[in-house]
């Protein structure tokens, strides 16, 4: 008896597909065993309130509350700049908007953070994995690995990551013991506080905003905060024609 | 015969010559003392078996480390059953109070420098930092972001 050509090559397939199968099973069950997700779906987001938020224009108590959690160090020089959250000029942060937002908000400087992306560029173009997508849509970073060769920095189309171009540690006002600092050479940007969310708390930004005016959430849950607000009234995110699914909703 | 005080002298130039690193360390005041960390007085157990810390303690910490950045965990069950927070400043620290009298000790007297401390910061220090900077926690709408 022989095979031809055909025959062979496509029992070869089926031969590589039943020993695909019970790895993909087993890795399956490891994880059911160590029961991490299947539980309840999370999609960590945010929702800004621009109206609440510019009801008290020079406030920046979410700038000072996520610079002290953080070890966000202050330097003058702007070319060195590090920032996790900040406040900046809405036609700056929305150069792509209408023109009757612009009428609305032209001047007005409003709260920008990492969008932390459905589909984010800075993970995609970093060589080391030192930045990731978690399960909850938080874009980690992890600065053990970050070489700073600030390939994502070029990729953020928001400018949300910041590189230490000087030793930090000379430049923070309040150390807080219980987050690391950086070191001269990695990036950094908002985390989304994974540390706070870990012990159950929200986003120290989000906390400490005296007009409530950041939401923030578990985008998966249909009777969370977050949603409600995003289904009663129209929000905006920051150039979504880049396709970057950014899930820093501004709430208008 | 004529040599023998040239020879001895010769001699005692080598020996004083080769026995040279002996008296430096003498003289710096070095013994053959190994380190001596300073132990926690509260607590008598680590996280883990004496024995396996002093060996395995940077696998661990890697380990930890891992674990809480990349996977998220918190919680690690030694192998006794306790469950510790996988932290370096909260855990590790809580008991170890001092990096200067603790890690220090050893690893000074081994010449293995840490990369640990350039980020994570010693509680003992904190303690003592105070506010360098007038300009409190970045005020104001700094920024050139895109």
């Amino acid at each position: 008896m022989s095979i031809n050509r055909r025959e062979f090559i496509g029992a070869g397939f089926s031969a590589l597909a039943l020993l695909g199968t019970p790895a993909a099973g087993k890795e399956e069950k490891a994880r059911a065993e160590a029961g991490t997700p299947a539980a309840q779906p999370t999609r960590w987001a945010m929702a800004i309130d621009v109206r609440r938020c510019l009801e008290l224009p020079g406030c920046v108590k979410c700038v000072a509350a996520c610079n002290r959690a953080h070890n966000v160090p202050a330097l003058d020089d702007a070319r060195h700049e590090v920032k996790w959250i900040w406040k900046q000029r809405f036609e700056d942060l929305f150069p792509s908007s209408g023109a009757s937002l612009a009428d609305a908000f032209k001047g007005k400087a409003i709260p920008a953070l990492c969008n932390h992306c459905d589909n984010p560029p800075c993970v995609r173009v970093c060589p080391t994995q030192a930045t990731w997508k978690r399960a909850d849509g938080i874009v980690m970073m992890d600065w053990h690995r970050c070489i700073g060769c600030r390939y994502c920095m070029a990729a953020c189309p928001y400018g949300s990551r910041s590189f230490n171009w000087v030793d930090p540690r000379p430049h923070i006002a309040t150390l807080n013991p219980d987050f690391p600092t950086r070191t001269k050479g990695v990036v950094e940007k908002c985390n989304l506080c994974e540390e706070r969310l870990a012990v159950g708390k929200p986003p120290a930004c989000v906390e400490v905003c005296p007009q409530k005016a950041l939401v923030f959430g578990n985008l998966d849950d249909p009777d969370s905060a977050l949603r409600g607000v995003l289904r009663s009234r129209f929000s905006v995110q920051r150039k979504p024609e880049l396709g970057t699914r950014p899930q820093v909703y501004y709430v208008i | 015969m004529r040599d023998r005080p040239l020879i001895l002298a010769g001699l005692l130039i080598f020996l004083v010559v080769i026995t040279t690193p002996f008296w430096y360390d003498r003289a710096a005041g070095m013994t053959a003392k190994g380190p001596e960390p300073k132990l926690p007085v509260a607590e008598r157990r680590c996280v883990e078996a004496t024995a396996y810390m002093r060996a395995s303690h940077m696998d661990l910490l890697v380990s930890w480390r891992d674990r809480v950045v990349r996977q998220g965990e918190t919680t690690y069950v030694a192998s006794d059953g306790h469950h510790y927070t996988m932290s370096l400043s909260k855990t590790c620290l809580d008991c170890h109070k001092s990096k200067a009298d603790f890690c220090d000790r050893c690893h000074n007297y081994a010449a293995v420098s840490l990369p640990c401390w350039d980020c994570h910061v010693d509680p003992s220090l904190a303690r003592r930092a105070v506010p360098q900077l007038a300009r409190a926690g970045g005020a104001g709408p700094r920024g050139s972001g895109r």
